[in-house]
């Protein structure tokens, strides 16, 4: 492995936390997690829940602390956000910030 | 029938490659190539099996996956209670599989009759068998009726429905509250848990009640509970049936049906006899007959054991179960969203099986169920699993809760979270 390689690996496992790095699809399987409410990979149907697809991960992740803080109203957000650790939703983000709007 | 949003192409591609015989459809509405990974038949269109086919092919790029049902259509358990309370129709709970064939996964119409684990093939009904590498089965529930006395006949359960499996029982059982006269009694009766959709029969009463109150005003609700306590959300049930319902609802814990007259509509209890004009009961529930041909039924002699990481059968190796016939997780319910959820950890750890990966350690599960206590107010539970290496299983995470209160905002996102799931499972 190139010492470039390793650093982004290194980085990597840092953003998704490093317990729960080791699948190379840890992202898109938590963000599957949401699919019920929020659609396959994000790209939600109608318009009563938002869609997650192409939103850049730093406003998903700032909107998920919102939630665990309580700083964001909400009717059952809080309560999912504080089932998920920082790593998690920082993967799950990062997944949902990659793809595309609509298919 | 419900149509899915795109109808008209998938149709149109679908129609085309059944015309042309072009079976095994898998590759022809995919752009992956080389050799095929695997075969992976699914048995049981519902929840899991669907969401199973569908994410197996979304994930697995070339991979043969088979989708075995024995009905045409999927319909819906969660959102069938406002069928009965007369708000929506049964087009509104059914999705075609049109939009699963249309990427390719290969879906027949048939009964499995045996699972042969030696073998490796599902045998269906016609004869037919359906070779795989891995199986999945998604089976749902079956009903013990012959733990009350007097149904456990065809003609009992013509009379008595259960309407816990959505279809014709569903619009059988509307029929009979039309058919009910006012002043007229609706007795539900709840299993001991644990049972499909724990708060499935609290909201039927709710909706049934409503129904009642603004077309038949002097008739009741009798809700006869084996169980000590509202099982689900019982603080906003209370809430809803002393604010929304009272004197219509009649809520009576700790009665376990032990016999029913189909002729006479009477149910008996350890202390207590009821005559209804309707008597919906729901049965007690084991995983369905075909697990337990496969030898997969293993715990209490009623439901199947799995390896949490995989959803892989503890009894019979190369086979995954899903949904509401395993033996669930602390504080699992038997849901739909849950066994979607189930399918999603399945279908990431049999790829990784057939390619020779190491399987996912930290899967995660979600459960949301809504409920309406009226027409146009729902309310919720939710938790979050995480998996635990040293327990071998899933423990539940922080978080989770209820609803504050019922609100129509909360419906919205119910009818939001039917539409959303039914398209995760079924792409539509």
């Amino acid at each position: 492995m190139s010492r470039a390689l390793r650093a982004t690996a290194a980085s990597l496992l840092l953003t998704a936390g490093a317990a729960v790095a080791q699948d190379a699809n840890l992202g898109r399987n938590l963000a599957a997690t949401c699919a019920n409410c929020h659609g396959t990979d994000g790209q939600v149907r109608g318009d009563a829940v938002k869609p997650l697809a192409g939103v850049p991960a730093a406003k998903i992740v700032a909107a998920c602390n919102d939630f665990k803080s309580g700083a964001a109203p909400a009717t059952i957000m809080h309560q999912i956000a504080r089932g998920f650790t920082d790593g998690q939703i920082q993967a799950i983000a990062a997944y949902f910030a990659a793809q595309p709007a609509k298919k | 029938m419900t149509q899915p949003s795109r109808p008209s192409r998938r149709r149109v591609l679908g129609a085309g490659l059944a015309a042309a015989g072009a079976l095994p459809l898998w590759g022809c509405a995919n752009p992956a190539s080389g050799p095929s990974i695997g075969r992976v038949v699914v048995v049981g269109g519902g929840f899991g099996g669907a969401t199973a086919a569908r994410y197996l092919r979304m994930w697995g790029g070339n991979i043969d996956v088979t989708l075995v049902d024995r009905y045409p259509n999927f319909i819906s358990c969660p959102m069938s209670n406002l069928v009965i309370g007369g708000h929506k129709q049964m087009s509104d709970i059914t999705v075609p599989y049109a939009g699963l064939e249309a990427m390719g996964i290969r879906r027949i119409q048939g009964e499995v009759v045996a699972i042969d684990a030696a073998a490796k093939a599902v045998r269906l009904a016609d004869g037919r068998t359906l070779p795989y590498d891995r199986a999945v089965l998604s089976p749902g529930v079956d009903f013990m009726f012959s733990q009350v006395a007097g149904l456990d006949s065809p003609a009992a359960q013509d009379r008595i429905l259960h309407g816990w499996k959505a279809g014709p029982q569903t619009l059988a059982l509307r029929r009979q509250l039309e058919a009910m006269p006012d002043g007229g009694v609706y007795a539900l009766t709840i299993p001991q848990v644990p049972y499909r959709c724990p708060p499935g029969p609290y909201e039927r009463a709710c909706l049934v009640a409503g129904y009642f109150k603004q077309f038949k005003p002097r008739s009741k609700v009798l809700l006869l509970d084996a169980n000590p306590e509202i099982q689900s959300k019982k603080v906003l049930f209370e809430k809803a049936f002393a604010e929304h319902y009272k004197g219509i609802i009649d809520y009576r814990p700790n009665n376990d049906l032990m016999q029913v007259d189909a002729a006479t509509l009477t149910a008996k209890f350890d202390f207590d006899e009821v005559k209804a004009d309707v008597l919906n009961v729901v049965p007690p529930q084991r995983a369905a007959d075909i697990a337990r041909r496969a030898g997969l039924v293993n715990m209490n002699n009623r439901w199947v054991g799995i390896d949490w990481l995989t959803m892989e059968s503890t009894a019979v190796p190369g086979i995954h179960v899903l949904g509401d016939a395993v033996l669930a997780g602390p504080l699992m319910p038997k849901s739909g969203h849950l066994a979607n959820q189930q399918a999603k950890v399945a279908a990431a750890a049999i790829l990784q099986l057939l390619k020779g990966e190491p399987i996912n350690p930290a899967p995660v599960l979600a459960n949301t169920c809504y409920s309406f206590v009226t027409a146009h107010e729902a309310v919720h539970v939710t938790t979050v699993h995480q998996y635990d290496a040293a327990e071998k299983g899933f423990k539940v995470a922080p978080g989770g809760g209820l609803s504050a209160a019922a609100s129509p905002l909360e419906a919205r996102y119910a009818m939001s979270w039917a539409e959303n799931v039914w398209a995760d499972m079924l792409a539509t």
